[in-house]
């Protein structure tokens, strides 16, 4: 009897012990998480701190404001909302076709020998530090761009009228639509890596089914595909829009910085990423810093919405996939 | 054996972080403007050589030099922008100039050679100010009698980044006309007009120019002849013009009076009939009395052994080494260092 009571207690020790581990592990992974939070909680009330003195002297409108004028201490955020905004959806333009291409290319018509070499091509692509696309950009890209592409641009478009407008200006090479552009280079191999693995996960019995009842290619990606992989695809593209948003040395080589809103995309103008990239170094103490703190937590908070969006995106995806 | 083996190895390491603490007792940091950060490193390099103490220099930007001095968490500061006196005064702080740097004016204009066009510091002023938009401009007509100048639009190449070449040029511009002081303003990032694109850096405002036809910049004189850029003429205070070198910025010091409190005499527009016009010195800054002497010593050393042994290496970084007695001046001062 007192033995078999014996084991009996060993086994709750046993238990116990694991108990404990388990709480121990549950204990340590949740500091780590946590760790997380404060981080960007942490960043978050640092930015704002430093932030204050700017919002103090020039209030909300600090945002809408289309001045940068560091002499005479008078800052808006505009032109370089205004930069980051439309850099980031030239680049999404030119870069969310390709990468569907591309993706699609290698899913579904690609010879099998071809698959893992063209793919690993992209995911290298995507490892390229960031600096070598800003030298490459200024040094190679641009003065091809405006020796050879932006006077064809400029004729191509003629007098239309708004269209125009876009081109107009004195073809330097440099400017909103080079940096679009070179981010749209960037942004491809993440969009297009993230679109292939999600059309991988579509089931073959599906396609197969719709093969065999007579679909073309194209009509199994946009009826099978496409709907079963909506979700995906819009992260990816979301994670493309995240980069290219917060893109900072590749887009300062080629902007052209300039603290002012052309309507030409042609001009130079700036971004938030480039211009704390510029100013920071030498920025004078006092509301220059502060300025650039701010335009920091803007970018921060555009961030964030951009991936508020896409969560609320893909919600939507998935309940419409329940019906 | 075995433990033989790792007790070896152990007194190796035990020894090995013995001997870099030691080297850590005597290394004295600096930090600062980024302008003079290749010829403090290479001297810093060399200083190591030659005598084994560690010198750091981190290129964290001017206005970071003189905050980080001031919370006194480095040796000694580097600043572009020199002091005023009442704040050398109030902070106990010595402030020393240690090498000097020119800007020199560049152009990328199709038909025109190196050292060629010649521009005087008002009309410089209205091209950076946007006032002059197109090369045949009659202000630049007029300074170049029988030069064919073509009808091509200016685009003012600049530094997108806030920098001591920016400062010491934009000074010198505000100097020479007052429509440039209150369109664009003087420091180190300013207002630029609508015809201008920035460029990272003295190498990214050097790609600008070269690349884009009918471009003028500013870079200083080290990028400018590194990549064998189009000068400009620029006439001085005396009426010459001058095409930029070494020799010319020396001239600009060699006219100045260091003899002030600060030692940070306005080198731009100088009188001498050689002088280059945009030349600047950067400063370092000290504590007139340091907490720490042998840290102190240990600035006061470096900079006197740079002072006297890296002139060559100054003049290979494209800098411009003190007149002899300038340097002669600042040892003098760096006496008050304890």
């Amino acid at each position: 009897m007192s033995e078999a009571t014996h084991t009996v207690d060993l086994h709750a020790a046993q238990v116990r012990k694991f108990k404990l581990q388990d709480m121990f592990f549950h204990q340590v992974t949740m500091v780590f998480a946590f760790i997380v939070l404060a981080a960007l909680v942490g960043i978050l009330i640092s930015l704002a701190i430093e932030a204050m003195p700017v919002f103090r002297e020039f209030g909300p409108a600090f945002l809408w404001t289309n001045v940068w004028n560091v002499p005479e201490d008078q800052y808006g955020a505009l032109s370089a909302i205004y930069g980051t905004v439309v850099t980031s959806i030239i680049a999404l333009v030119i870069a969310v076709p390709v990468s569907f291409g591309i993706a699609l290319f290698l899913t579904e018509t690609c010879p099998a020998w071809l698959r893992r070499p063209l793919g690993t091509a992209i995911e290298l692509l995507a490892g390229v530090p960031s600096i070598i696309y800003g030298i490459w950009g200024l040094f190679v890209f641009a003065p091809l761009f405006a020796e050879h592409v932006q006077p064809y641009l400029q004729e191509l478009v003629g007098d239309t009228p708004i269209i125009s407008g876009w081109f107009a200006g004195p073809p330097i090479g440099v400017g909103i639509l080079t940096a679009g552009i070179v981010l749209s280079l960037m942004v491809i191999p993440f969009v297009a890596s993230v679109m292939r693995d999600v059309f991988e996960t579509v089931p073959p019995q599906l396609k197969e089914s719709a093969y065999g009842v007579g679909c073309t290619t194209w009509e199994v990606v946009t009826n099978i595909v496409l709907p079963y992989t909506r979700v995906g695809v819009i992260g990816g593209i979301m994670l493309g829009l995240g980069r290219a948003l917060g893109e900072t040395m590749a887009v300062t080589f080629v902007i052209g910085n300039a603290n002012r809103i052309v309507g030409s995309l042609f001009a130079p103008g700036t971004s938030i990423a480039s211009t704390l990239a510029n100013e920071f170094g030498e920025a004078d103490p006092g509301l220059h810093i502060s300025s650039l703190f701010a335009l920091g937590l803007v970018l921060f908070i555009i961030t964030f919405i951009v991936l508020a969006i896409s969560q609320w995106l893909i919600k939507r995806g998935i309940a419409k996939q329940g019906i | 054996m075995n433990t033989q083996r790792t007790l070896l190895k152990l007194s190796t390491l035990v020894a090995a972080m013995s001997l870099s603490l030691s080297a850590l007792a005597a290394d004295i940091t600096g930090a600062g403007a980024t302008f003079p950060y290749a010829v403090y490193t290479k001297w810093a390099e060399a200083y190591k050589g030659a005598t084994g103490n560690q010198v750091n220099y981190q290129g964290i930007g001017s206005s970071g030099g003189v905050k980080q001095i001031k919370a006194k968490t480095v040796d000694f500061g580097g600043s572009d922008a020199p002091l005023k006196e009442e704040l050398l005064d109030s902070m106990g702080l010595v402030q020393i100039p240690t090498v000097m740097g020119a800007v020199t004016i560049v152009i990328n204009v199709p038909g025109i050679e190196s050292g060629k066009l010649k521009l005087d510091g008002a009309t410089a002023a209205e091209i950076f100010r946007g006032a002059i938009t197109k090369w045949n401009h009659p202000a630049i007509a007029k300074l170049n009698p029988g030069m064919t100048l073509p009808a091509t639009a200016i685009t003012v190449s600049h530094r997108s980044d806030g920098s001591g070449t920016t400062y010491a040029f934009s000074n010198y511009l505000a100097k020479q006309s007052v429509a440039f002081k209150r369109d664009v303003g003087a420091g180190n990032t300013v207002n630029w007009p609508v015809n201008a694109v920035g460029g990272k850096g003295n190498p990214g405002v050097a790609a600008n120019v070269q690349k884009i036809s009918g471009t003028i910049g500013y870079v200083d004189i080290a990028d400018a002849m590194k990549n064998k850029m189009t000068f400009v003429a620029l006439k001085n205070k005396a009426g010459n013009y001058i095409v930029p070198n070494q020799d010319a910025v020396a001239d600009a010091a060699a006219g100045a009076n260091f003899k002030v409190k600060g030692m940070a005499p306005d080198l731009l527009d100088q009188a001498h009939k050689n002088a280059w016009p945009i030349t600047s010195a950067t400063y370092a800054l000290v504590y007139e009395k340091g907490s720490d002497a042998a840290k102190q010593k240990g600035v006061v050393d470096f900079f006197t052994w740079s002072l006297n042994n890296g002139q060559k290496m100054a003049e290979e970084l494209g800098f411009v080494p003190l007149p002899a007695n300038v340097v002669k001046m600042v040892e003098a001062e760096m006496k008050n260092i304890k």
